[in-house]
């Protein structure tokens, strides 16, 4: 555990972190402490408690036990530091917005109250679209878009939010190749400028090429360690144990991975 | 037998804003001021999809007026604003309790709170029907044509309106102020409450705000103009106004339109079908959903589609499909 004096405390710090739905726990014990400047895959069945992972991560849900520091400080304190990238389902895409309203609302963290955003917000707004290829599409509706467009006008406003941690939770969900191929090469690009990114991923093979480092979590973290380290039978085997449905997508990532 | 009364023009049309405008002048006004206020939180109502809670809390305020009577034995106003509100918020609090704490969903939660609610209120009126000097019938109906009979507000020597009037004006201004300075916030927790919440912004706070924003309206304006008004006034003016436009400052500026043209043309259909206004106003209101929904289906329609797209299609060597 590091010390509250430390000059350079790890964008997420997590402790016996337990979370329960409905009394079923859906996390349990998690102690987890993420290195800065990494692109992580969280890896795991339906179930698992992925999404409920970065939700607890950031405040959105009561924890049942132990503590969760964002920058060595409780999330609460350091908000702006962390950008969101929910599931594309979770909004309501006929709300009655513009891409550009909804890029612009990554801003209002740094607008106080009153405050419309300025031209400089408008100005980064417009450059965060131009990085997911979407600013011809700015004045648009945003339930005219496809679906790779809306995960990119998510993506974008997780940008303009200018944070040092990510959570996404599923970015590549009913995207197209070629978006899934734009949207990693932007993570590798935050990734670069030293951002730490925390994507739940579904994919197991491509998952593998993906991510610097894998959490794997059921319930518990199985493994969370450099993909080199950690993609391998027997830690795959213990992630997704016993889950008939994905037992053949396994068998397939598992016949790739180099046997220990 | 003559089903619909003769049209007259002089008494329909130009009596309201000639000779009988001291009177008519002040329905008309009303009836703008409570289908603006409504319309403009209804549009909240309607994009956060709980329109049903301006129905439900337009019901459970009567618990909370009895009891205001009750307590305070008096019909001020000021006691019967204060049992109304916590009566509206301790509404949204029952709904949001319900539906967190069991596996009841929120329309069911809505249904559980407001007829509990308002069947208390109606035991409590009429177990203390000597106090209270009021009738569920009247909640229920109002009577906007009484408004110009009311009381009028005097400031510094001058006569400025009846008191329901100006009393829903100045809260017709403040919700249009606390619209404006909390734009963002209602936006962004509408949208999307994670989000809301990763920035920093407090979405329970803003919830409760715009709840007690609507118990204000639907209390202000229910006594004078009866709940129907204010039910359909919610709704109405925010469901046409989504249809013809999909961006929110527009449906703001549309709601305002719809509320105008309901109240005036509502007074008219009323005098001339010599029914109640309030009425006549919904039934416009009504009128112009449906004129809204025609559009809405003649721009979607093929023809009109392809002929706008190949207008506006941004160019596709910009952007990935």
């Amino acid at each position: 555990m590091s010390d509250t004096s430390d000059p350079n405390p790890p964008p997420l710090e997590i402790h016996d972190l337990t979370v329960s739905y409905h009394k079923k726990p859906v996390l349990w014990g998690v102690d987890l402490e993420v290195p800065a400047g990494k692109l992580i895959g969280i890896v795991g069945p339906n179930g698992a408690g992925k999404s409920t992972l970065i939700k607890a991560a950031m405040g959105l849900m009561p924890l049942n036990s132990g503590w969760v520091k964002v920058f060595g400080e409780p999330v609460k304190k350091n908000l702006r530091r962390v950008g969101y990238v929910p599931q594309r389902e979770s909004v309501d895409w006929d709300f009655p917005v513009s891409v550009m309203d909804v890029v612009l609302m990554g801003r209002y963290g740094r607008l106080g109250l009153m405050r419309r955003p300025t031209r400089e917000d408008k100005d980064k707004a417009r450059e965060c679209l131009e990085k997911v290829k979407l600013l011809p599409y700015a004045n648009r509706q945003i339930s005219n878009l496809s679906g790779g467009q809306q995960q990119r006008v998510f993506l974008a406003r997780a940008l303009a939010q200018e944070s040092d941690l990510y959570f996404m939770d599923e970015p590549f969900a009913g995207v197209d190749a070629a978006t899934e191929a734009s949207i990693i090469e932007l993570l590798h690009e935050l990734k670069e400028m030293g951002k730490t990114l925390m994507v739940v991923h579904h994919d197991l093979p491509t998952a593998r090429s993906y991510f610097d480092m894998l959490l794997m979590l059921n319930m518990r973290v199985v493994a969370f360690g450099e993909t080199s380290k950690v993609f391998t039978n027997e830690l795959l085997q213990k992630t997704y144990g016993g889950r008939l449905t994905i037992l053949s997508e396994v068998a397939d990532a598992v016949r790739q991975a180099p046997s220990v | 037998m003559n089903l619909i009364p003769e049209f007259d023009f002089q008494t329909v049309f130009a009596g309201p804003w000639t000779e009988d405008f001291s009177s008519y002048g002040w329905i008309m006004l009303m009836g703008f001021l409570v289908a603006t206020a409504c319309g403009l939180v209804g549009n909240y109502l309607i994009l956060r999809r709980m329109a049903l809670v301006g129905d439900a809390i337009s019901h459970s305020v009567l618990p909370g007026i009895a009891v205001a009577f009750i307590v305070s034995n008096s019909r001020g106003s000021v006691a019967m604003f204060v049992g109304a509100l916590v009566a509206g918020i301790v509404t949204t609090i029952i709904i949001e309790t319900i539906h967190k704490r069991s596996r009841v969903k929120q329309d069911a939660a809505i249904g559980i709170a407001f007829t509990s609610l308002f069947a208390l209120g109606v035991i409590l009126i009429s177990l203390y029907a000597d106090k209270v000097d009021l009738d569920q019938e009247c909640v229920l109906y109002g009577e906007i044509a009484f408004v110009p009979l009311q009381e009028s507000v005097k400031f510094a020597g001058h006569e400025i309106g009846p008191v329901p009037v100006v009393r829903m004006g100045v809260v017709a201004l403040v919700v249009v102020a606390l619209l404006i300075v909390f734009y963002k916030e209602l936006l962004v927790t509408s949208f999307d409450a994670g989000l809301a919440f990763s920035l920093g912004i407090n979405a329970t706070a803003v919830h409760y705000g715009l709840m007690s924003m609507l118990s204000v309206v639907v209390v202000s304006a229910f006594e004078s103009v009866g709940a129907i008004l204010v039910i359909a006034m919610l709704i109405l003016p925010g469901a046409t106004a989504s249809l013809l436009s999909q961006r929110l400052p527009a449906i703001h500026l549309l709601t305002v339109l719809h509320g105008a043209l309901s109240a005036v043309l509502g007074t008219h259909l009323g005098l001339w079908l010599e029914c109640s206004i309030a009425g006549a106003m919904v039934v416009v209101g009504t009128g112009w959903f449906v004129l809204a929904w025609w559009v809405h289906l003649l721009c979607n329609a093929s023809w009109f589609r392809r002929a706008r797209q190949i207008r506006s299609e941004p160019d596709p060597a910009h952007a990935l499909s």
